[in-house]
């Protein structure tokens, strides 16, 4: 026997199963950030300089490129995981709260795309 | 919106605790953080965009108010690093008393101003020898 009231039920109020899910992945995404963000602190402060010249040579290196890329993706994902919690927290109206959620999430793949088109770009010799 | 009182209830706890502070905080360096991803995209975008688009940016990356921003984004870094691990060691049933949450604050506190220190410390001495 349900114990959710019939109005409830009709207006479909209630929990929507995914928390679950949205904490794992969280979780799974900070795990893989902590080598890859140190690893991008370390790296970047181990350049001798920040000037173009070095930063294409680094960023042609496969292993530069891929770990680029997966930080860019680990990122954005951990990010939008986070900052739809803060919205679903901050943002009280179901418009106002919808449209930030689906603005947020836009950012978040236009950033990611971003990210891994110009790595991508760099690494295969693109950039003049 | 409904009338009962709903979920985070901020007037509810007592503001000073290192359990809020903690918490709050982590959640801002990590909303932060994500401004950050912008700036780094940013970075590599330009760096796609050839010498010039790179020239172009690295003169707005080079204003003292970008300075403050690496700064800020730095201690963004170090404290939501170590507090996330502190959670990821919460997430496996550990460290939930009282008194461990209360060190492990303080831990995470002196560990991430260490982590800022050193790459301070790091930034500034490649920033001596850059051309």
């Amino acid at each position: 026997m349900s114990l959710r009231s019939p109005l409830g039920r009709v207006l479909g109020a209630g929990a929507a199963h995914d928390g679950v899910r949205h904490w794992w992945l969280q979780r799974l995404t900070s795990i893989a950030l902590v080598p890859l963000t140190v690893w991008f602190m370390v790296s970047l402060l181990a350049l001798p300089s920040l000037g173009y010249a070095t930063l294409v040579a680094w960023m042609s290196q496969s292993w530069t490129a891929l770990l680029l890329i997966l930080l860019v993706l680990t990122s954005a994902w951990h990010s939008q995981l986070g900052v739809r919690v803060v919205v679903e927290d901050y943002v009280h109206g179901a418009g106002a709260r919808t449209l930030t959620l689906v603005l947020i999430g836009f950012a978040h793949v236009l950033l990611a795309a971003a990210g891994v088109f110009a790595v991508l770009k760099v690494a295969f010799g693109g950039a003049p | 919106m409904p009338t009962r009182p709903l979920s985070p209830h901020l007037s509810v706890y007592r503001m000073s605790r290192y359990t809020l502070a903690t918490s709050i905080a982590n959640r801002f360096t990590g909303v932060a953080l994500s401004a950050g991803l912008l700036l780094l995209v940013y970075w590599l975008m330009a760096v796609a965009g050839g010498a010039g688009s790179y020239a172009r940016a690295a003169h707005v990356l080079a204003l003292p108010l970008a300075k403050l921003v690496y700064a800020a984004l730095v201690v963004a870094f170090c404290y939501h690093l170590v507090a996330g691990l502190r959670h990821l060691v919460w997430d496996t049933g550990h460290g939930l008393e009282r008194t461990q949450s209360q060190r492990s604050a303080w831990l995470v506190v002196a560990v991430s101003i260490i982590l800022m220190l050193v790459i301070a410390w790091r930034a500034w001495l490649t920033g001596t020898h850059a051309p």
